[in-house]
């Protein structure tokens, strides 16, 4: 089961790594020329094409960009020569800080209000949250983000540029990067949050919870006991899913906070059309994406032991 | 102290904010049970205030940007006075950086960022809608082939998909316009075929196929009339997505050009603003906001209705 589960994951993987490579295959008319522009002689785009391996049949280019990126040699940027890898190598661990730091705050605190919303639901605490997140669900994250900025940066509490060194301590990095990270926070809670809430109400609506109930244990007990146990799976679904959510969010969070990641440096190429950048970008997010969904529904398999020892 | 008065402030100005729209909404509620049809006027009757104050919201947006070059008061593009001047009579809402009425870009912004949302939206959900009841209905190869396609595709982040195509297509309105609906597409497209598997396994499906009626006719007349109300709710919810992924694409710059008056960018180029404690810039982002909580809370109650309908 499981190993199947991890197949169809590389299985995927291999397939993305195809699109994504695939994608400039699909572009009308030659990349050389289209990067080059019209006034380009025959010998420069002729000399870019060789350069770029373009003259290679397409599955021989491919093979040779696989091997690259599995060695993290992902090859050279169109802009302005450099080797990608030395361009991604510190942003991708600006990147993972700033998710994990959301998602250190966000996981626990949606969590404990999903469940408080379920226990207490059609109570006014419930409803008041189903507006508000419904609310922030709908908010663009560059809102958010501006709205922060206006009450906390303005006033001087919080940096509203997150500008971050290597050399900079786990203190001062946590202190700059906050508002990121609380935008983010805001951003992935409403989803968490519903999506916990709807999971548990779910679970309490089932048979053995209320025969429990009927035999008197204890509502504590019963929520520790009875349900958690249960509820895990869907639980680790949902942290997962915003997990990946996390990822995309990152990218616009990123520009607003002039934040040196991995989503500045591909929105920065999007613009320059420095597509070797882009694609790179790209693979690393969607792998990340790939993986985590991979990694949760491994999880929620092996915490239940129907679907582990299935007949 | 100084915080605390102007939390209380802030607070007091919250809970106006909500009983004015409360008030609103139920007076809208009011007028439009007196004006219309009995049938209508029964449903509307159960409608929730978070859902008369979000078809109110609706509404006005509608007759703003039907409306925009006679309410405006200077033109889209005009170029009326200085750059960043403060809020006055004459320009209500300041100008922007290039000196251009910031009202008069918010009036038309709603008929450019609505009108584009609404065309893309439009769009993805006749493609996703089309493929996914084909898909349903034929079943066999196509079914496996289409399904196979959009599982591909829907594996990358849709954020990072996008600024991937927008690279290799080239930014401009048409293209983005193109490349969200291809990627929102594949969500209809789920949500179309699994609706129609349940649809088309029915005994009045085969009766129909048996008096010979042929692919069209069995699709438009007897599956799609059935799937119409989570459809319907599909499109609420996906116009949300849509717009909120060109707002975002436009404030990363990669959307709707200058000098088309546009939410997304109008937030980018006044940004600085926001620096200096000065909310304008936050206005646009706040129409973005506005109109997908009031399309959400539409939905939501649609939703409801719905699910409690067949209870």
């Amino acid at each position: 089961m499981i190993a199947q589960r991890i197949g169809l994951g590389l299985l995927t993987l291999f397939v993305i790594s195809l699109l994504i490579f695939g994608a400039i295959e699909l572009l009308p008319g030659d990349l050389a020329q289209e990067i080059l522009g019209q006034s380009a002689t025959p010998e420069t785009v002729a000399a870019f094409r060789r350069e770029l391996g373009l003259d290679l049949p397409a599955y021989e280019r491919y093979l040779g960009w696989l091997g690259g990126v599995l060695q993290g040699d992902f090859g050279n940027s169109l802009a302005n020569g450099r080797p990608i890898a030395d361009l991604i190598a510190g942003r991708l661990g600006n990147t993972l800080f700033l998710a994990l730091y959301a998602a250190a705050i966000a996981v626990p605190l949606s969590l404990a209000l999903g469940i408080l919303a379920a226990l207490y639901r059609n109570s006014l605490y419930d409803r008041a949250v189903n507006v508000f997140t419904l609310s922030s669900i709908s908010f663009p994250e560059f809102f958010v983000a501006y709205i922060l900025i206006f009450y906390l940066a303005q006033s001087g509490f919080f940096p509203s540029i997150a500008k971050i060194t290597p050399e900079a301590s786990l203190a001062e990095k946590l202190y700059r990067t906050f508002l990121p990270a609380l935008t983010l926070t805001l951003v992935v809670t409403a989803h968490m949050m519903r999506m916990t809430r709807a999971a548990i109400i779910n679970l309490l609506a089932s048979p053995y919870i209320e025969m429990a109930r009927l035999k008197g244990v204890q509502p504590g007990r019963l929520i520790v006991r009875h349900a958690l146990p249960n509820a895990l799976a869907p639980i680790i679904n949902v942290i997962a899913l915003n997990l990946a959510y996390l990822i995309t969010g990152v990218v616009v969070v990123e520009v607003v906070f002039v934040y040196p990641g991995l989503g500045q440096l591909m929105v920065d190429s999007v613009a320059k059309r420095d597509i070797t950048v882009v694609q790179a970008a790209a693979l690393i997010f969607a792998c990340a994406y790939v993986l985590l969904n991979l990694t949760a529904d491994v999880l929620s398999t092996m915490s239940n032991p129907r679907l582990i020892h299935r007949r | 102290m100084e915080t605390l008065i102007s939390i209380l402030f802030f607070l007091f100005w919250a809970a106006l904010v909500i009983a004015v729209a409360a008030l609103a909404a139920w007076l809208f509620r009011a007028v439009i049970i007196a004006v219309s049809p009995k049938n209508l006027a029964k449903v509307l009757r159960t409608a929730p205030l978070t859902a008369s104050f979000g078809m109110l919201i609706i509404l006005i947006y509608v007759v703003v940007s039907v409306l925009a070059p006679a309410i405006a008061p200077f033109g889209e593009r005009e170029v009326v006075g200085g750059e960043y001047l403060p809020w006055d009579s004459t320009y209500i809402l300041g100008t922007d950086n290039l000196g251009r009425d910031m009202f008069t870009r918010i009036i038309y912004g709603a008929r450019n960022t609505v009108g584009i949302a609404f065309v893309t939206t439009a769009l993805a959900f006749i493609a996703g809608a089309i493929f996914g009841l084909l898909a349903a209905t034929v079943g066999g190869w196509l079914d496996q082939i289409l399904s196979r396609i959009v599982d591909v595709l829907m594996a990358i982040p849709a954020l990072i998909f996008a600024l991937l195509l927008l690279t290799i297509v080239g930014t401009s309105i048409i293209n983005m316009i193109l490349v969200i609906a291809l990627i929102d597409s594949t969500r209809v497209f789920r949500l179309a075929r699994a609706v129609a598997m349940n649809i088309v396994v029915m005994d009045y499906i085969e009766a129909a196929q048996l008096r010979g009626e042929g692919l069209w006719r069995l699709i438009t007349r007897e599956i799609l009339p059935n799937a119409m109300a989570p459809l319907v709710a599909e499109f609420g919810l996906r116009f949300c997505f849509v717009f909120l992924a060109i707002s975002a694409l436009s404030f990363l710059g990669l959307g709707i050009q200058p000098p088309t008056a546009d939410w997304g960018s109008m937030v980018r180029d006044n940004a600085t603003l926001i620096t200096f404690g000065d909310i304008t810039p936050l206005l646009p982002a706040g129409a973005i906001a506005l109109l997908t909580v009031a399309v959400n809370f539409v939905v939501d109650w649609m939703l409801h209705r719905a699910s409690g309908l067949k209870e």
